[in-house]
């Protein structure tokens, strides 16, 4: 039993170790890597949680499977009934109670990272929801909407603008039923519901067109319910937000 | 507490020869007897799962390749409605807590039936009821409910789902929610009033342990739905706004309602068949339980836990307190692991052997292990903000409760089979459903997660073929189909074993608890004598006498 207790510390160390080194060469998991600071620090804190998930799932599969290949009934010789251990079982009720407090403490970091809210962003961006398109609304600039979903198609979509490197401040709403704002490319998804509003930042990092999505079901045309994100440099954003989209 | 029950009076006839039982059609109609009830909850419950399984078809045929037309967005929405509302309200609950539990939990604690037998008929026909109240949704005009088994409001309203589709579907709820009450009751009672003389608490099967707290959660929990339902059909017809905005309601109050329904409702399709494998490991490795009470204990914690997590469902929404519901999301990984660890330690150094059940059971803790892994990853808010409502999440929740109620469920059916008939399953027809259900099961949802990865929402009718999701989709589905074939297999074996009968013997695994001490099937009032209860393994004792655990205290109440 020796072989078991000294497993779960090793694992500790492990996952200890994992998580100091998250930042560094680590593939992002199938994840986006992130297009927006925010997106960065939540693949950071995927990539230790599967580091640590893989560890700890390899770990439990191997005893899992130790007694299934090595403990096959030979005989019908009745093996030594043992009922408990209590410092063992202590163990493995201590252990695991102590990488989910660091698990918690590596969440509630990342988390006022992701959620944070700057007074003074660069600019500002309403979004609706409703069945079954966006609107994004730019205050003294242009509104950009969904145009008629067309049934099987995927490619209509509006744009939202962005402005590279800077903070855009996005107010979320929904016109009737609750709707899921997600672009992959942000690691990031929020409600937006009818009677409350969300407000959230996004600092983006890379330039480009990003797919978003509605992820929460929200009737017939769910599947249709898509948008752009276009991010392109701050000069190129002011002039679009001059022109009222004109120029892009 | 201990003593409730006086022992059953032996007489030169049989027990249930005055009792006039009916035979045939009749029987199945009008029996209190909790076997007979179990069993109707038991086929019922299955011909509900081969439905619902029918429509996952239906779903992973639509979305085998991008641009598919088989199902219009219509059907594919009531089609993903109605599997999840058929699997979780009626298929992974009643299986579990009127089903196994109604047969096996009088039979582990040495009771003659359930504490209120006529209770647990009505328990019986209040589902059934239900259940075709809920089907029958497709044969009305505007077709069956659409707006996904959480019917999040106000996708729920008149006028965003108008018809009498969802209307049957919150009557459903209504009639199946109260059976659940009425059964969460006489199970409880049962358990705390009826156990044989000598059957203390802790001398109580785990299962037995896992149904009780399952009964309390049910009383916490479907309370709850049924307000929530009984207030949406008020909004629906006769003019309130609880979940309206523009009267003055909330939206999310449903949200919150629902989950707190669900969340221990999950445990409450969980602990059962937790329950289940921690019968069926020490039998098959000729063993006990490795740390009982820590078995009971975790399964009280992982109860209690329950019912504050209900908001992890809700961390996307902007309305919850993230590092609490958070952090009481991940301290249910310890009592879970904890079980884990005593399952491995169940089978360390045992004499293992793989007959179906325990093959089942092997399925279960690697299905389950992944898929508690991944549901540790959506325990925080932020990462869960990147993969909540994508398929990720379809992956994860399928792996937890394909993992409990298929796998550990059909391994308590292969386990209990002989003695709920008295024959024995097909070892080698089972052993083919094993395999054929771990292959589709994996290979149907791991791709999932990869898939949700790479941003696919969920309950999307289709997807463009620019996104790259249709080789993973493809592959999910092949999956689908072998798990449709395994369940032909199992149907088959079910078939053959009842008609090629294969005498099972009163023991036939050389179990462990009360229950393999009566007859296969039992007699009516299920014990003409009772052996002396003086460990949780009374059955073991009786045929291992070399290898006992007697404690030392309450030896002068067996007597029987």
């Amino acid at each position: 039993m020796a072989f078991v207790k000294s497993l779960p510390k090793k694992a500790l160390g492990l996952g200890v170790l994992a998580l100091i080194f998250s930042s560094c060469k680590l593939p992002t998991f199938g994840q986006s890597s992130g297009a927006t600071s925010q997106a960065q620090h939540e693949n950071h804190l995927f990539q230790a949680f599967v580091v640590a998930g893989i560890i700890v799932g390899v770990l439990v599969f191997i005893l899992l499977i130790w007694p299934v290949i090595f403990h096959r009934r030979k005989s019908d010789e009745i093996p030594r009934q043992f009922f408990e251990h209590i410092p063992l079982e202590l163990v493995y009720t201590i252990i695991p109670f102590i990488i989910v407090i660091g698990l918690f403490i590596a969440t509630v970091l990342t988390e006022n990272k992701v959620d944070a809210v700057t007074p003074n962003p660069d600019a500002r961006v309403t979004v609706l929801a409703y069945q079954w398109g966006w609107r994004f609304e730019y205050p003294s600039g242009p509104t950009v909407y969904s145009h008629d979903v067309v049934l099987g198609q995927h490619d209509t979509y509006p744009t939202m603008v962005l402005p590279l490197g800077e903070t855009t401040q996005i107010t979320l709403k929904s016109l009737d039923v609750v709707h899921g704002f997600y672009v992959r490319d942000f690691n990031f998804s929020r409600y937006a519901q009818p009677g409350v509003t969300n407000v959230f930042d996004l600092t983006t990092t890379r330039a480009g067109y990003f797919i978003g999505q509605c992820t929460q079901f929200c009737g017939l045309n769910h599947d249709l319910m898509l948008f752009r994100v276009h991010v392109v440099p701050p000069s190129q954003f002011q002039q679009w937000i001059q022109t009222k989209g004109a120029s892009l | 507490m201990t003593v409730t029950l006086d022992p059953p009076v032996i007489t030169e006839h049989g027990h249930g020869d005055d009792h006039k039982e009916s035979y045939g059609l009749l029987k199945w109609f009008t029996s209190t007897d909790h076997k007979v009830i179990g069993k109707s909850y038991t086929i019922t419950s299955v011909v509900l799962f081969l439905l619902a399984g029918i429509m996952a078809l239906l779903i992973r045929a639509q979305l085998s390749h991008p641009g598919n037309t088989f199902l219009s967005q219509q059907q594919f929405n009531e089609m993903f409605t109605m599997h999840g509302s058929l699997m979780l309200y009626l298929f992974a609950g009643p299986f579990a807590f009127g089903g196994l539990a109604n047969i096996i939990v009088p039979l582990q604690i040495g009771a003659p039936d359930m504490a209120f037998p006529r209770l647990n008929a009505l328990s019986y026909w209040l589902y059934l009821g239900g259940s075709i109240t809920m089907l029958s949704g497709f044969f009305v005009a505007g077709g069956a409910a659409d707006f996904g088994w959480v019917a999040y409001a106000p996708l729920s309203s008149a006028v965003n789902s108008p018809g009498a589709g969802p209307d049957l579907w919150i009557l459903s709820l209504v009639l199946t929610g109260f059976s659940a009450i009425f059964t969460g009751v006489n199970l409880v009672t049962t358990i705390f009033c009826l156990r044989a003389p000598g059957m203390t608490m802790f001398r109580m099967p785990v299962f037995t342990w896992n149904m009780l707290v399952t009964g309390i959660l049910i009383l916490i929990a479907f309370p709850v739905l049924f307000s929530a339902m009984v207030m949406l059909y008020a909004d629906r017809h006769l003019g309130t706004h609880v979940y309206t905005v523009a009267g003055g309601g909330s939206p999310v109050l449903w949200q919150n309602l629902f989950w707190f329904f669900g969340h221990p409702e999950v445990y409450i399709l969980a602990l059962p068949y937790f329950g289940i494998v921690t019968e069926i490991l020490p039998v098959f490795s000729k063993k006990p339980i490795f740390g009982y009470k820590g078995m009971v204990f975790a399964t009280i914690s992982i109860a209690a836990l329950s019912t504050s997590v209900w908001a992890h469902h809700m961390f996307t929404t902007g309305t919850v307190l993230l590092p609490f519901f958070s952090g009481m999301s991940y301290l249910i990984a310890v009592p879970t692991g904890i079980k884990f660890f005593n399952w491995i330690g169940t089978m360390w150094r045992g004499q293992i052997k793989f007959d179906t059940p325990m093959l089942f059971c092997m399925g279960f803790l690697i299905t389950f292990l992944m898929g508690g892994i991944t549901g540790i990853i959506l325990a925080s808010p932020p990462l869960d903000f990147a993969l909540h409502d994508t398929y990720f999440v379809v992956a994860h929740f399928h792996q937890v409760l394909f993992g409990s109620a298929v796998f550990a469920g059909f391994a308590g059916l292969y386990y209990w089979y002989p003695k709920i008939t008295g024959r024995m399953m097909h070892e080698k027809w089972g052993h083919i459903q094993f395999w054929l259900t771990f292959i589709g099961v994996s290979l149907t949802f791991i791709p999932q997660y990869i898939l949700g990865l790479n941003g696919m929402p969920r309950r999307i009718a289709d997807y463009a073929a620019n996104t790259g999701w249709g080789t993973l989709n493809a592959i999910s589905s092949i999956g689908a189909a072998v798990l449709g074939l395994s369940m032909l297999v199992m149907v088959y074996n079910f078939l053959i074993s009842w008609l090629k009968p294969i005498p099972a013997g009163d023991n036939p695994w050389d179990a462990h608890t009360l229950e393999w001490a009566t007859t296969s099937p039992p007699p009516h009032h299920n014990y003409v004598s009772i052996p002396p209860i003086r460990s949780e393994r009374p059955t073991w004792d009786l045929n291992h006498p070399e290898f006992p655990k007697v404690e030392k205290t309450d030896k002068e109440l067996v007597n029987v």
